[in-house]
């Protein structure tokens, strides 16, 4: 039995709009996850430590486990699930592949939601911006080198194509 | 080197996996919904050590939405009894102990009770209403501590063995090993030389992003489904099968996309516990572990402390050598202290030489294999003694390595000898890098080198490719994916069937599809479990060319397979796919498959360069530049192997410069969250540059050698080599943290 009564959010992910119940206690990360079907973003810590299940809120890069469910009435979201266009991959998704920048993959949603907010503000960012910037996502795999060049090549490719 | 020219190999194609992995696809076990899903929630003891004196959980089993409850009663009694995992073994009855406690906890987070109910926070809240009543007992957490006669006892019955011989009396002490060559006295009488030292490095964690998971469905007919976060499903199968005594036959293990392992997904937590909470609930139930479970009750590598003796003589020659190691092996007999005992003098030749090696058990997680299980402290400690030998004799770092550095031939400790290796490679692209010949100016800046070893194993691998009518191929092989190895594998089936990396479609099969494949683990999977896809080819061409034969009215051996992948034969010549379709046109549908079981270690040596700028006020380093270099036999995918490098290095960086397990006055973890426990990021590293050395494995068919674990291992002593050039001071503590360094500057007279 839940604690408490759910509550009706409205919101609007990746372009749609979409409501849900949830509970009070559950977090952003939770609803799209159990709720909405949204795995790609992944729970790494629960705290906001390891950046795994970023999202954008209204533009803004945000750990969708320190955020409420029933924050985001009225909100923009986007997921890793939103980044690509219908059939083909958005710059920061291909230069992830062609650079080799993911190994096991668990932390990729969350980094490239967040390189995409950047990149989308700073196409040209430097790579101590790309580090500052994206020091809150973790990646155990990598070594951060080949992320650090795919945020970079994929600048530069959406600065091309722009 | 190897100078062969490849098609596939070598080259660099977006991994099979790619798409589904930059856009969320991808299932990893956290992902698993399957209908009428259950959510659990482990109960972990809050003590480091107690008696567990009664459990209560009706006030749980009550709580509407509760389906089911578990505890150590609800688990069989499972004997004494080895069992191996693949990558070292397991007493099958501490597994079980590990997953469920039954009279004791022997470390904080050691699982107590699990509850499955309809909402993960339900079941947490009924967790909290399950009554465990304790006796705390003391508890001990340093390996030399825990040594003691009169160190609180972990099991009652544990008897050191040591060379076969059993101790009368129990003690922490599992085992003692022993490894001899030469006569080490005669040795040392030798050295005009000698140095000293003691070591201590701290327990840390394989700290995987993704969470421990699993998802278990018991059916009434017995049979049990298991989805899970592992690097090796058949392992977890007998593992499982094992701890709750049911046929292995009953049990299909499905390994979903892996977020991270690194050694510490081969071992079972979740699997049989949340298989009970599935039986007793008659549902599907997943278990994820938050990660302060992860830390506290998942397994992280020893700590250790080390006394290494190393002589010289005045030309650099290292002639005698004593290790005395004891590692944790955390609350469970099988720690590291084998490799360990292995891998101290693994890089240099030294002809007198003993090591003592102490498994100790203490009051901390039971550790699992981490990323060349137990080298990378041997390392820390014999690379930075290595450095002190050439000061005295004043020689270069390099030139003694290159003096000492082990090559065909030479014997190790424990007594094998090696084949061809390439650590004298790996030092000769260190010696004519750009990196080495860039001359580090600045005030508190130092280089320092170190070099690394780790054995890399064959084990069991299966492929079989199925050929379809385009001729395209269906890859099906059994090692969980955890860093492009489908990508890795599926190339050298593509090389050897003239065919691209695209045609290939490789998957992970569960244990009911794929042959038998031992874990993702020891540096094995391009080199064995694409041995066995590369010989699936070859099965596959053996058929098409009995089969060509009777189309192209000419006897089986007048067939030949060219080196592009094509037949020819009495006239005729196709390429692979052309072939194929028109076989599969003719009725005949085509599966090649192989099983291989290689013996021979692939000997993956490595050697770095770290140049650090020490802080004089705070103690903090920061890394300038970074250069790893190994010996990959040969490169499958350079992206990958690259990435391997980079990654492992980057571990070993944290291992050397933050990560840590602190404890609490009652022996409990302080830190078990990232933010403390402080993992690297993004901002504290430099770019990592790789140099591939190339020797060409002969027990491969393209060459190859492992590449995973080697580079973690020389980074703690490169960056304490480096440290000491900046600021004349000699870390011997792991991690060497701000606190650490600043104090061993202030006590240290001869620093700068």
């Amino acid at each position: 039995m839940p604690a408490t009564k759910k509550v009706h959010v409205t919101t609007t992910i990746n372009g749609e709009e979409i409501d849900f119940l949830c509970e009070p206690r559950h977090s952003l990360l939770e609803v799209l996850r159990d709720n909405l079907g949204l795995t790609g973003s992944k729970e790494g810590c629960n705290n906001g430590n390891c950046g795994a299940c970023t999202v954008l809120l209204n533009g803004r890069p945000v750990d969708s486990c320190l955020v409420l469910g029933v924050e985001v009435e009225g909100a923009e979201i986007e997921t890793v699930e939103g980044i690509a266009c219908s059939s083909s991959l958005h710059p920061v998704q291909e230069c992830f592949l062609e650079g080799a920048a993911l190994q096991c993959g668990i932390c990729t949603p969350g980094f490239l939601v967040a390189a995409k907010a950047l990149l989308d503000k700073d196409p040209h960012a430097s790579e101590e911006t790309i580090r500052f910037n994206l020091a809150g996502n973790l990646c155990r795999c990598t070594g951060y080198d080949k992320i650090v060049r795919a945020v970079q090549a994929a600048g530069q490719r959406m600065s091309a194509d722009a | 080197m190897t100078t062969t020219q490849y098609r596939v190999i070598g080259s660099r194609p977006v991994r099979h996996d790619g798409a589904d992995k930059v856009t969320g696809k991808a299932i990893y076990t956290a992902d698993m919904k399957l209908p009428g899903m259950l959510s659990g929630f482990v109960l972990r003891s809050p003590h480091a050590h107690a008696k567990i004196l009664s459990i209560d959980t009706s006030e749980a089993e009550a709580m509407p939405g509760v389906h089911a409850v578990v505890t150590g009663a609800d688990f069989p009694n499972v004997e004494d009894k080895i069992a191996d995992l693949g990558e070292g073994s397991v007493n099958l009855a501490y597994l079980s102990t590990n997953c469920m406690a039954q009279k004791k906890v022997l470390y904080r987070g050691h699982a107590v009770a699990a509850v499955a109910a309809t909402d993960v926070h339900i079941a947490e809240e009924a967790a909290a209403k399950i009554k465990v009543e304790y006796e705390v007992l003391d508890s001990v957490t340093w390996v030399l501590d825990a040594m003691q006669d009169d160190a609180p006892l972990l099991h009652e019955n544990l008897l050191t063995d040591s060379l076969g011989k059993k101790a009368e009396t129990p003690s922490n002490i599992p085992v003692h090993m022993h490894f001899e060559k030469g006569d080490v006295a005669a040795g040392f009488a030798e050295a005009d030389v000698i140095i000293e030292r003691e070591f201590k490095t701290a327990t840390v964690h394989q700290g995987y992003i993704e969470p421990h998971a699993v998802v278990a469905d018991y059916n009434e007919d017995g049979r049990l489904r298991i989805w899970t976060a592992t690097q090796g499903s058949f392992t977890c199968r007998q593992q499982t099968a094992e701890v709750l005594q049911i046929p292995l036959g009953n049990v299909l293990v499905t390994p979903c996309e892996i977020g991270g392992g690194f050694g510490g997904k081969i071992t079972v937590y979740l699997e049989p516990t949340a298989a009970l909470l599935s039986k007793k609930s008659g549902r599907p139930v997943r278990i994820t572990m938050t990660r302060a479970d992860v830390f506290e009750a998942s397994g992280p590598t020893p700590g250790s402390y080390m006394r290494i003796k190393l002589g010289a003589k005045n030309d650099g020659t290292i002639v005698a050598g004593e290790a005395w190691l004891a590692y944790d092996a955390g609350a469970y007999p099988g720690g590291m202290i084998g490799p360990g005992c292995m891998c101290v003098f693994s890089c240099y030749d030294i002809e007198h030489a003993v090591v003592d090696g102490y498994d100790v058990c203490l009051n901390k997680p039971k550790t699992s294999a981490y990323r060349a299980p137990g080298a990378t402290q041997v390392a820390f400690a014999v690379e930075q003694l290595v450095d002190e030998l050439a000061e005295k004799l004043d020689m270069c770092a390099l030139e003694i390595r290159e003096k000492n550095a082990v090559k065909e031939g030479a014997r190790r400790v424990d007594g094998p000898v090696y084949p061809p290796i390439g650590l004298e490679q790996c030092l000769d692209a260190l010696k004519q890098s750009e990196h080495w010949n860039t001359p580090l100016e600045g005030p508190h800046r130092g280089r320092g080198i170190a070099a690394g070893f780790w054995f890399g194993c064959g084990l069991k691998s299966s492929a079989a490719c199925t050929v379809n009518s385009d001729g395209t191929i269906n890859l099906l092989e059994g090692s969980t994916d955890i860093g492009g190895s489908r990508t890795s594998i599926a190339m050298q089936l593509a090389e050897v069937l003239g065919l691209e990396a695209e045609d290939i479609n490789p998957q992970v099969g569960d244990t009911d599809t794929a042959g038998y494949t031992d874990v993702t683990g020891g540096s094995r999977v391009t080199f064995a479990t694409g041995m066995a896809a590369y010989e699936a080819g070859r099965d596959l061409q053996q058929q098409m060319k009995t089969l060509a034969a009777e189309l192209w009215d000419c006897s089986a051996e007048e067939i030949t397979v060219n080196e592009d992948g094509s037949f020819s034969g009495n006239g005729n010549q196709l390429g692979f796919k052309e072939l194929a379709s028109q076989l599969f046109a003719a009725g005949e549908h085509l599966v090649g498959r192989a099983t291989v079981s290689p013996e021979c270690p692939t000997n993956g040596f490595g050697a770095h360069i770290a140049d650090v700028e020490v802080d004089p006020e705070t103690g903090k380093v920061t890394i300038l530049r970074y250069t790893t270099i190994q010996d990959a036999g040969k490169a499958i995918h350079p992206s990958y192997v690259e990435g391997q490098l980079q990654g492992g290095t980057v571990q070993g960086i944290g291992w050397a410069l933050n990560e840590e397990y602190f404890f609490n006055d009652d022996d409990t973890m302080a830190n078990a969250d990232f933010l403390d426990y402080r993992v690297p990021t993004m901002l504290d590293v430099p770019m990592i540059e790789t140099i591939i050395v190339e020797t060409g494995n002969p027990d491969h068919p393209y060459g190859v050698r492992g590449v995973g674990e080697t580079p973690i291992v020389p980074p703690p002593a490169a960056l304490a080599n480096a440290i000491y050039n900046a600021t004349n001071t000699r870390m011997t503590e792991l991690p060497m943290s701000p606190p650490k360094l600043w104090k061993a500057m202030q006590s240290d007279p001869s620093a700068d």
